[in-house]
């Protein structure tokens, strides 16, 4: 085992793709050069050339697109947003386009292509810089949807992306980057839909995904301390959904709370909470809670912030309201 | 036509508090009062302010998230600018924004936008508001070379074009975006020229120069003005930091940055305005030291200023909070 920083998980997963096909190739706003903004391309442009890693005007759209024309022909594009706000800009191309193809040329198309893109706020980077919208791309059939919170799901996830021969959004967090976590030597790859217990507890079970799963962990420790434990689950791919997981879960715990960094309207919270409810209706001790972004746009100033966005606190608050 | 004498000494005041704000706001990001992006605008001060000072008090301004200076120029107070930047109750946008999203709609300044080109249709479409609304305005619209390759500043020249709109699109041209040359990004370098296609005029101009900048925008804006459809410019300029707080900018190479040094704007139209008697050296000197006063008071009362109130989390959404029916 080697303990990687988050970022460089993403960079090996990069490259050992790269390295074993040479179909592969990646390409985005300054991913080249300078081995991009979260350094997650370091070393990959002197490595493959300028040809497989190359940078590209500020053009999101046009990145998103000539990542479908190049899958088309055979290649496997790996294009890079340098942030999920900007996905915004290429979402004609995402949600008109990448996700629908396939179906609606009757299966004709494959698009075996990955759109990486980190997503996040919690840094006073303000309205249009803090986007967590993995639920638009959830409630979008035909694009897989990948959202890993530690570097060892990061580099199972990524080169299972890579190799699927359908297209994935693979989310990342801006504010785990330079987070560590234990990533074996050997080759290994995650499955899809395959979720993560990634601590057990018999009381309650929590949902969480990308940044909040540390901040589950943590509200997991602080109330262990007040005798209750917490069952924290990743999910991992959001697209495809491994409900079992979660339901046996809650079916165990009879109570469940669901964080998510993205607006509490609509969430991935909202729908996660009408299948527990839908399958488990009379085994939940309590209503399902949903712990989630403040329903405005993130505001810049650090204390209204704080209030807007999740955290720990707010997790074990509804963790308290649902088993006191 | 002339520069009069005392627009002149006025430039050089607005170029020499939009460099001391950058200073003290990256004072204040280092003393961790201000937080998230903030990208600097040393070193192409002669373009925001020869540029805003073409125009009349009520042409709209609309800039990018590199917007202090551009908002300086507009006259809007610094110490609700730095309150902004702080995030503070008594800030532009009252703590919301930021570094990116200064906004003042009491002087015609639309606002600084963080989507790269994003704006570019909203400064569209303010100027299809004053063709039908028959005003006698224009917009300047400003954005960085690396926005010139987006999808919508070619969506945005068309319209103006196709329907003459009032509108001035500056150019910044920095020569990078981030950490991209414009040559490795743009297939024709020549930003100025982008238009063509689209029959929209354009002219490059030295952004380092502020009296060039401001001739070259009277006349830009006179155009605007008269009807005759938008116009696209091109200040060659040169930010002196990196692209945020957060960038060293290693991907420039240091003699590229002193060749650019030595042609500083903010010096070069002092020597000018000595040379020519339009101003003396204890007038210069006078006015560094008031930019710096108003700096400092802007940064004290920045400090002193309370945070938004935790109500103001759900306020400003909507006009209108209730339904009826
Ligand atoms: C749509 C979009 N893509 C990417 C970014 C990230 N980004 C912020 S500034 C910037 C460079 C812009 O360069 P330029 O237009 O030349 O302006 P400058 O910063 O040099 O003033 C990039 C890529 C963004 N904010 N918006
Ligand atoms: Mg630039």
């Amino acid at each position: 085992m080697a303990e990687l920083r988050y970022f460089e998980a993403v960079t090996q997963a990069l490259q050992e793709e790269m390295a074993r096909d040479d179909r592969v190739f990646l390409f985005g706003e300054d991913v080249g050069l300078v081995g991009g903004t979260f350094r997650c391309t370091e070393g990959l442009m002197a490595e493959f050339g300028s040809r497989r890693v190359r940078d590209t005007p500020i053009a999101e759209a046009a990145i998103v697109g000539l990542a479908i024309g190049a899958a088309i022909t055979g290649m496997r594009p790996v294009a890079e947003l340098m942030t999920m706000n900007f996905a915004i800009v290429a979402m004609d191309q995402i949600v008109n386009h990448v996700s629908k193809m396939r179906y609606m040329f009757g299966g004709g198309v494959k698009l075996p292509l990955v759109i990486r893109a980190p997503a996040g706020g919690g840094t006073q980077k303000a309205a249009q810089h803090s986007h967590c919208i993995e639920s638009w791309f959830v409630n979008t059939p035909g694009i897989r949807v990948v959202i890993p919170a530690t570097p060892y799901d990061v580099k199972g996830l990524l080169k299972t992306s890579i190799r699927s021969e359908d297209p994935v959004l693979f989310i990342e967090h801006e504010n785990l980057y330079s987070t560590r976590g234990e990533v074996p030597e050997e080759e290994y790859l995650l499955p899809f839909g395959v979720a993560d217990i990634k601590r057990p507890g018999r009381d309650v079970t929590v949902v969480a995904w990308s940044r909040m799963l540390p901040e589950a962990l943590k509200a997991a420790d602080m109330l262990a301390r007040e005798g209750i434990e917490v069952e924290v689950i990743d999910p991992r791919t959001l697209d495809p959904l491994d409900q079992d997981t979660i339901l046996s879960s809650v079916a165990r715990t009879h109570r469940a709370v669901i964080a998510e960094e993205g607006w509490r309207n609509v969430g991935v919270g909202a729908e996660l909470a009408a299948r527990i409810q839908e399958h488990l209706f009379y085994d939940l001790e309590a209503p399902v809670q949903r712990v989630a972004a403040a329903d405005v746009p993130t505001p810049y100033a650090r204390n209204l912030e704080k209030l807007a966005l999740p955290d720990a606190r707010d997790i074990a608050d509804a963790v308290l309201k649902i088993t006191l | 036509m002339a520069i009069p004498a005392a627009s002149q000494l006025k430039l050089y005041k607005n170029m020499l508090l939009m460099r001391r704000f950058e200073e003290g706001a990256a004072e204040g990001y280092a003393d961790g009062f201000i937080g998230g992006f903030m990208h600097l605008y040393i070193g192409q001060e002669a373009v925001a302010a020869g540029a805003i000072s073409s125009l009349n008090h009520d042409d709209y301004v609309i800039a990018t998230y590199r917007d202090h200076a551009h908002a300086l120029a507009r006259g809007t107070p610094p110490e609700a600018l730095m309150a902004e930047l702080y995030g503070r109750e008594t800030g532009v946008c009252k703590g919301k924004g930021g570094s990116m999203h200064f906004y003042d709609g009491s002087r015609y300044f639309v606002g600084g936008y963080a989507i790269v080109g994003g704006h570019l249709p909203i400064a569209t479409g303010l100027a299809l508001g004053i063709q039908m609304r028959n005003e006698d305005r224009v917009v300047m619209a400003f954005l960085g070379d690396g926005a010139s390759n987006q999808g919508v500043f070619h969506e945005s020249m068309n319209m103006a074009k196709l329907w003459d709109l009032p509108v001035v699109f500056l150019c910044e041209n920095n020569f990078y975006g981030i950490a991209t040359a414009v040559g490795t990004s743009s297939s024709y370098n020549e930003i100025h020229r982008k238009a063509q296609g689209y029959g929209i005029p354009g002219r490059v101009v030295d952004g380092m120069d502020v009296r060039a900048v401001r001739a070259a925008c009277d006349e830009a804006v006179r155009y605007a003005r008269q009807g005759s459809g938008p116009v696209l410019l091109e200040a060659r300029c040169y930010r002196y930091q990196g692209h945020s707080m957060t960038d060293p900018g290693k991907y420039r190479s240091q003699a590229e940055a002193d060749l650019w040094k030595k042609r500083d704007p903010i010096p070069r139209l002092a020597r000018q305005l000595l040379e020519e008697g339009i101003a003396t050296q204890a007038e210069l000197d006078a006015a560094q030291v008031e930019a710096n006063r108003i700096v400092e008071a802007a940064m004290q009362y920045a400090e002193r200023s309370p945070e938004p109130s935790p109500a103001a989390l759900y306020e400003d959404l909507f006009v209108e909070n209730t339904f009826h029916g």
